[in-house]
């Protein structure tokens, strides 16, 4: 297997030119499913991305905040302006994995593996963000609930990457919250997580909901029932109980190594409740 | 493929497969024995290594990245004739069983260290909560990195 590690887009696009080309990012998630498939890649070339500069960097403009797809969780977890304009993307990306985990794997990795647990999903899919995609004919973008498609599954085309998140900071929402139910702590897949941005009025009643569930069907899931549910109602537990009960009724869980779909679909209705007492 | 690397504090030049994993590299081609492969998939933390200062998973790592980087195991911190406060408060508060997450626990504490020199009890539990040790139920470890952060504050 041959390493690559371009320092230019333009030495990269070439260098995903040539035969059995494959971006290598991070490498928490490449590097561990190429181990266990190990011998059958001999001529595949791994085309690095950490030396390219135009992939990292952090920026806002209007509102909307661009992070390079490079940028590692821990890189992000320091910036001063995604802390402070994205409190949910930074709430998950605390509890992606472990330290050196955090150091090594990025963003755009964590999208284009397009796992259902992916912790950056949920927030993203709630922050309506968007992603930038790159190749040698220049720049495209889309909706990240359209770039993914199913489990594993993106919409890049050969000889194009994942360049850039453009994520929107959630201005007016007063609630930003995230909670991922694993097995442990530390290091732990997802089992059921939720990410939820609401903006009330200065009643308290809610004006708009956004409800992005991961690890309970093939991608991350948006709930509009349960959103529509709650708004013009104040968060309490009397209204957050059917938005729940329409949260258990759209999930699609799967039993797995990790938990059973029944207990997937009860938590995910579960982790709604707790706004009753953040609220 | 030729890379070249600081290892622990000494230039290195070596000719090698690019997509030789850095833990193997490490270990059988420079015979620096601190980072152990445990899991080989980036469970564990017995394989930790700082890169240009920070934690990083050796069995996750290609030889090719390597390249102009500076690498640091555990042997770079201290040897047994001059030990690093992390290594003696280790022994010191028996944070150190069969020793097989030990090298992995040093680095990724010194990484922390290298960047906060008053770290509390709680970041110091989250920063090794991607190291796994089978024996001493992670208390002495801890308290270790403590009494090494102080040590090491007293220094001029
Ligand atoms: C021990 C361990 C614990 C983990 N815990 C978590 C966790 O708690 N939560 C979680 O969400 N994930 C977790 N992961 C998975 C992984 O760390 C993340 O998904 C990470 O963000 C992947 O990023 P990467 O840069 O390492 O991707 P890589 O492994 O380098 O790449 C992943 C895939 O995406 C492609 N790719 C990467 N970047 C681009 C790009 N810019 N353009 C086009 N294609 C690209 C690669 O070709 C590859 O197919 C864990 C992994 C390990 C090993
Ligand atoms: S051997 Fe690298 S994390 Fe376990
Ligand atoms: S001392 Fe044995 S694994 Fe930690």
């Amino acid at each position: 297997m041959n390493v690559r590690l371009p320092v230019t887009l333009a030495e990269l696009f070439a260098a995903l030119e040539e035969p059995g080309a494959r971006v290598l990012a991070g490498g928490t998630d490449l590097l561990v499913q190429l181990r266990s498939r190990a011998g059958a890649h001999g001529s595949q070339t791994l085309v690095g991305l950490e030396r390219i500069r135009e992939l990292q960097g952090i920026t806002a403009t209007d509102g909307v905040i661009r992070i390079g797809a490079a940028e590692t969780h821990a890189s992000i977890l320091e910036n001063r302006l995604a802390r402070s304009r994205l409190p949910l993307l930074t709430a998950a990306l605390a509890e992606l994995g472990g330290p050196a985990i955090r150091n090594m794997g990025t963003i755009g990795g964590n999208a284009c593996t397009a796992s259902p647990a992916g912790d950056s999903l949920p927030p993203l899919y709630a922050l309506e963000a968007e992603v930038e995609l790159a190749s040698r004919q220049g720049l495209r973008r889309m909706a990240i609930s359209g770039f993914i498609q199913g489990p594993g599954r993106t919409s890049l085309e050969r000889g194009e990457i994942l360049s850039a998140l453009l994520v929107p900071q959630a201005k007016g929402f007063d609630l930003h919250h995230f909670e991922k139910v694993g097995r442990r702590s530390a290091l732990a897949i997802a089992v059921v997580s939720l990410a939820a941005l609401i903006r009330r009025d200065p009643s308290g009643r809610v004006l708009e909901a956004r409800l992005a569930l991961g690890s309970v069907g093939p991608t991350v899931l948006r709930c509009p029932e349960a959103e529509n549910l709650l708004t013009g109602r104040r968060l309490t537990l009397a209204s957050l109980k059917p938005a729940a009960a329409a949260l258990r009724r759209a999930v699609t869980p799967i039993d797995d190594v990790r938990a059973t779909a029944a207990y997937r679909r009860q938590v995910a209705g579960n982790l709604l409740l707790r706004l009753a007492v953040l609220a | 493929m030729t890379i070249r690397f600081v290892l622990n504090g000494r230039e290195m030049c070596l000719d090698v497969a690019p997509d030789r994993r850095a833990v193997v590299l490490l270990r059988e081609d420079l015979a620096v024995l601190g980072p152990k492969e445990g899991c080989g998939s980036g469970e564990c933390g017995a394989c930790s290594v700082l890169v240009d200062g920070e934690h990083r998973l050796s069995c996750l790592m290609l030889a090719a990245q390597l390249d102009g980087r500076e690498v640091l195991t555990s042997e770079g911190l201290g040897d047994t004739e001059t030990p690093h406060p992390l290594h003696q408060a280790f022994a010191a508060h028996g944070a150190v069983q069969c020793g097989f997450c030990s090298p992995g626990m040093v680095v990724a504490a010194a990484g922390l260290l290298g960047k906060k020199a008053r770290p509390s009890r709680e970041e110091v539990r989250r920063v090794l909560s991607g190291n796994l040790c089978r024996c001493t139920g992670y208390v002495k470890i801890v308290d270790a990195v403590l009494a090494a952060a102080r040590v090491l504050r007293g220094r001029p």
